[in-house]
């Protein structure tokens, strides 16, 4: 039942000539992830991938606070878009969530009044004096990731099995809420059964284990995480979907949301400090990796090269599982290669 | 049909999110909004249909409309496809244009948004940047963040980012030609004029109240928390 639903909502994905979107939330958390993603197009699958130092915020966090409106937001993007046509691109990957989300919602406004198009041409000519091309093909960068899945496979270096069982690994997957919720065709499965991780774990050895609350919020909620007396609602949801899960006992959580991501991590923190409870049974916590992440990882990207000890649910426990091999001294070293003091233990969660 | 909703109605989002409402309540039952605060979309969705002004303009004075999260998973699930969410950011947008928004605690927490979030994209090109993210304001981000953030000059380069520099990368500080084309696309196309409106009916609040329109006004609705907003 559920493949044929996924197979209704096969997205086009572009195969190669990619314009990168940056996403504010990935930078300023897990830079690695977005690293490591256009190394493994450029050097692993040999592709064509532009990362343009001129791009800024597609200002959707501002959006969905309702501070920006939606033609400031709508030219802001026709901006990204003038330089993806300067750049002589016609692929747009954006590597955030919420900017997908918008932008098909942009796109979709544009296709259906085209009033609204000319409308943000004439904006951006009269602010900027530039032109644009809407793009031809706009995939998050999970779905470059699921649309090469089995192309990668090979080239991997380790899969998504217990070394010690042989088993495969247990992994919840949490998918955006504005990946597919808001259009469903631009998502691959659609907003009921999206498949786009659940495609990469199953390709890669995994077993993906549903849970009750799997595409509940995380609970970033734009302004009920922004705005400090808002956070309980931010944590409530967090709470509620790891109390979900937990019974499932999952190896690890998978994002392609850099907020989700973010949240899933942190908020495990919070929780351990507020109520001494952890989520898995050693006391460490559920690491959580984005897609971009999970992918270096099998590939045998070195894991304090693409970041993973700046999330704070520490990962070791999960490496240990799948036998990536590492260097436990080089994980506090500067890039120049100086050791650093490690970070301060928490109060509960163990590292 | 009044005239404060055939206001709200010129933005185009209204009718796109809303038609045939049938008030039976899958979007408040798939709602994280509705799990933990007094927040029902189907009466706000059935009260905007009825196109009565008065009860209008008491959602745009309330704390109501400003409990939505935006994850759209009603939008998800909505039998006659209507979203919300959306009904919700075009009530928000007249709250402020309308000043309405300082009559409610949580919708005085706009200023605070416009002065983080809105003035980050300005001066930085960034909706979130690490250096707004501050250790002090932030104490959920735990001591990996702490320690990212007394290193990250050192160690983020190996993650491939140029916080503070020019090129491309991540964290890259944006050149000032592309803050300037920013700050001009928010000029001609309303933003700014979001801006100034949320600044000074703020501003007008704080006088009429005696409070000082500075950073303690700004602290004081990032914090506060009368306790009367979950279930
Ligand atoms: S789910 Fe749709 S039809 Fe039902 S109450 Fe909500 S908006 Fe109305
Ligand atoms: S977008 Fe708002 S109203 Fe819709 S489900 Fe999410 S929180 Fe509820």
């Amino acid at each position: 039942m559920q493949k044929r639903f996924w197979n209704e909502y096969q997205k086009e994905i572009a195969d190669d000539h990619y314009f990168y979107g940056r996403s504010c939330i990935r930078q300023s958390f897990t830079p690695g992830a977005e690293a490591a993603f256009l190394n493994i197009l450029r050097q692993d699958l040999g592709k064509d991938v532009t990362d343009d130092a001129n791009q800024h915020t597609c200002t959707g966090i501002g959006y969905h606070s309702d501070i920006v409106p939606f033609y400031t937001t709508a030219t802001v993007m026709a901006r990204l878009f003038s330089l993806m046509t300067a750049a002589g691109y016609k692929n747009y990957i954006p590597s955030c969530v919420t900017s997908f989300g918008l932008f098909a919602e942009v796109l979709e406004t544009w296709k259906h009044q085209p009033e609204t198009l000319e409308k943000t041409r004439e904006y951006l000519y009269k602010a900027t004096k530039r032109e644009f091309e809407v793009p031809e093909n706009i995939a998050h960068s999970s779905d470059v990731l699921y649309k090469f899945r089995n192309e990668l496979k090979p080239k991997m270096k380790y899969q998504l099995v217990n070394r010690h069982t042989g088993e495969p690994l247990r992994v919840v997957e949490h998918v955006g809420c504005h990946y597919a919720k808001v259009f469903p065709s631009y998502g691959v499965g659609g907003a009921e059964f999206p498949y786009v991780l659940a495609g990469l774990i199953e390709a890669w050895g995994g077993e993906v284990v549903d849970y009750p609350e799997r595409r509940h919020c995380c609970g970033f909620g734009f302004r009920n995480y922004l705005v400090q007396a808002n956070r309980g609602y931010s944590v409530s949801n967090t709470h509620k979907k790891l109390e979900s899960m937990a019974p499932y006992r999952p190896d690890f959580i998978l994002t392609n949301c850099p907020g989700c991501n973010m949240f899933l991590d942190r908020w495990q923190y919070t929780i351990s400090e507020m109520e001494h409870k952890t989520y898995d049974t050693e006391g460490k916590g559920i690491p959580v990796l984005s897609h971009e992440e999970l992918a270096a990882l099998l590939m045998g990207y070195d894991p304090w090269e693409i970041g993973l000890q700046i999330h704070q649910v520490q990962c070791e426990t999960l490496l240990d599982k799948i036998g990536v091999e590492y260097d436990p001294q080089g994980k506090y070293k500067d890039a120049k290669g100086n050791s650093l003091p490690a970070p301060e233990k928490p109060s509960c969660l163990l590292v | 049909m009044g005239a404060l909703y055939d206001q709200i109605n010129e933005d185009f989002r209204l009718e796109e999110s809303l038609n045939a409402c049938m008030n039976c309540g899958v979007c408040t039952a798939i709602c994280p909004a509705a799990e933990f605060y007094k927040y029902d979309p189907r009466v706000i969705c059935n009260i905007v249909q009825s196109q009565d002004d008065a009860e209008i303009e008491k959602l745009l004075k309330s704390d109501t409309i400003w409990y939505c999260g935006q994850c759209m998973s009603c939008k998800t699930r909505c039998p006659r496809g209507n979203a919300a969410g959306v009904v919700i950011s075009v009530l928000r947008t007249w709250s402020q244009k309308l000043g309405y928004f300082v009559e409610s605690e949580k919708g005085r927490q706009q200023l605070a948004l416009k002065r983080a979030i809105g003035h980050n994209i300005l001066e930085r090109g960034y909706c979130v940047h690490p250096d707004i993210v501050s250790v002090e304001k932030h104490p959920e981000q735990g001591p990996v963040w702490e320690w990212y953030m007394e290193h990250i000059a050192e160690v983020s380069p190996r993650f491939g980012a140029k916080y503070h520099q020019r090129g491309a990368g991540a964290i890259r500080e944006i050149a000032p030609e592309n803050l300037k084309e920013l700050h001009d696309i928010f000029e001609v196309t309303g933003g700014l004029e979001m801006y100034r409106t949320i600044e000074e009916k703020s501003e007008e609040y704080a006088k009429e109240h005696n409070l000082p329109f500075d950073d303690s006004y700004v602290e004081k609705i990032f914090t506060e928390d009368s306790g009367n907003h979950g279930l």
